[in-house]
């Protein structure tokens, strides 16, 4: 069977796909620099804070990986309210992305931040360096030069995942193909479409990735 | 041809035409000699037509054929039928009326008839009381929750002045989710998701700021019934003027009659 495509129903409505574009990747960037960040916070914290954080972090990563997305995206934009807590959907998107991807990161990184031999830090230590520059020079850098692949899978997992957030109205780029849809009722050409920029969005994220990972950890290990 | 066989094609040709269905000449003398009207009814579609916890039918319709049947005098038989379905039984006679939140289009006026408005069913913008909104320009500078893709969402789109923030949800659950929990104080729908929505949030009861589209439900019948339907926008007068439909639509609808109805 063959199906003409009929792309030019969905020229006029050019503009909203790139402005949902736009959120997606400003939403995707601003997550993961959030997200890795109370990943890297939630690793060094377990590995070596004090007990009692350690267990906080567990059970915030704990419930966070064992839950949908969506159910916790849900719960933050229709369940706080009820506690008070009444947040803009843009607000609650970029909220549950970071605490989404703070989860699943702070369990890759504490894997590669335990991968680091124990005599580095106490070599560390030995030459007088504070608790905190340690981590930050022999561990921080070690373990994510370990675990970079990894992470950066995870953060095109998210990155991806974002098309959630149209379902509390956030306009995204798949909030964009849904409204064109409903207008056009061109499904198959829009959610193609779509398809094919959240493809090339994840391609072009990798290649950047990449690039990055190569400029940070030039040096051999 | 043997002898017979002519006299037998006659006969049977006789038998065939003679048990086509004579047209009713008069549904009304029918009902009123059988002393029971049957009337097809949702019960499928809270708040018209639907099943109550002891399992007998309740709703606006429901209610509206027994007042129908008290002014003719005689019983009503309620028989369930969907959308699917209900002017297929009221052409094949398994029904004589038909109270099922039933609208009025082109299509269906080719093969039945309609009363006159028997109940209103709107869609429009409702909001908390609070909010001051009378026309669609009152929109401006405020948020409104729609489910993307209804009538009444692209109708909004279209009516909305600039500078209004129309949030667009995936389904009618959503919609009414985002309006309870606060995060948006104006929600375009229909009447009857409203009704819902004050009967199980009553402390956020959304209150009818303006109508978008009006499409009120008839009673349908068959064609050729002028006494039928005399009698029928009769008692649909007679209650509306006696203050009947009113009560009817803040018992199920919980909110009164739209204006100009």
């Amino acid at each position: 069977m063959i199906y003409h495509l009929q792309l030019g129903d969905l020229l006029p409505y050019w503009r909203v796909l790139l402005d949902g574009l736009i959120f997606t990747v400003v939403l995707t960037v601003v997550s993961t620099i959030a997200g890795v960040a109370v990943g890297t916070a939630g690793a060094s914290a377990r590995t070596f804070g004090p007990v009692w954080l350690g267990r906080c972090v567990v059970v915030y990563v704990e419930l966070i990986r064992n839950t949908p997305f969506i159910v916790q995206l849900f719960f933050i934009f229709f369940g706080l309210p009820a506690l008070g807590l009444k947040l803009s959907e843009t607000v609650a998107a970029f909220l549950a992305m970071t605490i989404n991807l703070g989860a699943y990161s702070t369990e890759i990184i504490r894997a590669g931040i335990e991968a680091v031999p124990k005599g580095h830090i106490e070599a560390g230590m030995s030459l007088a360096m504070s608790k905190w520059e340690v981590l930050r020079h022999v561990v921080l850098k070690q373990a994510f030069r370990k675990i970079y692949p990894a992470l950066s899978s995870q953060i095109i997992i998210v990155m991806l995942g974002s098309a959630v957030v149209s379902q509390i109205s956030a306009e995204d780029l798949t909030y964009a193909a849904n409204f064109i849809q409903s207008r056009t009722f061109r499904a198959f050409e829009v959610y193609l479409v779509a398809a094919v920029i959240y493809l090339l969005l994840a391609i072009a994220m990798r290649a950047l990735l990449r690039g990055l990972g190569r400029v940070l950890f030039r040096s051999a290990a | 041809m043997a002898p017979y066989t002519r006299i037998l094609s006659a006969l049977f040709a006789v038998a065939v035409l003679a048990s086509v269905p004579r047209a009713r000449a008069d549904e009304l003398a029918s009902i009123m000699a059988a002393k029971v009207i049957k009337v097809a009814v949702p019960q499928d579609f809270a708040p018209f037509g639907s099943v109550g916890l002891d399992m007998k039918p309740q709703g606006y319709d429901i209610d509206m054929a027994e007042l129908i049947a008290k002014a003719l005098g005689v019983r009503a038989e309620l028989i369930p039928v969907t959308t699917a379905n209900r002017i297929a039984y009221l052409q094949t006679h398994k029904a004589d009326i038909v109270i099922s939140s039933l609208g009025k289009t082109p299509e269906r006026e080719k093969v039945i008839d309609f009363s006159i408005a028997y109940a209103p069913f709107y869609s429009g913008v409702f909001g908390t009381k609070d909010i001051k909104v009378d026309k669609p320009a009152d929109l401006a500078g405020k948020t409104v929750g729609a489910t993307r893709g209804a009538i009444e969402e692209q109708a909004l789109t279209d009516l909305a002045p600039p500078g209004t923030t129309i949030k667009r949800f995936e389904d009618n659950n959503a919609t009414i989710a985002a309006f309870v929990s606060g995060q948006v104080d104006l929600v375009a729908t229909g009447n009857t998701a409203a009704a819902v929505i004050a009967e199980r949030n009553p402390q956020r009861a959304p209150a009818l700021k303006f109508v978008i589209k009006d499409s009120p439900c008839y009673v349908g019948f068959n064609k050729d019934e002028p006494g039928l339907k005399a009698k029928l926008d009769d008692i649909i007068a007679k209650a509306k003027a006696e203050g009947e439909l009113e009560k009817l639509s803040q018992k199920w609808l919980k909110a009164p009659l739209p204006p100009g109805f």
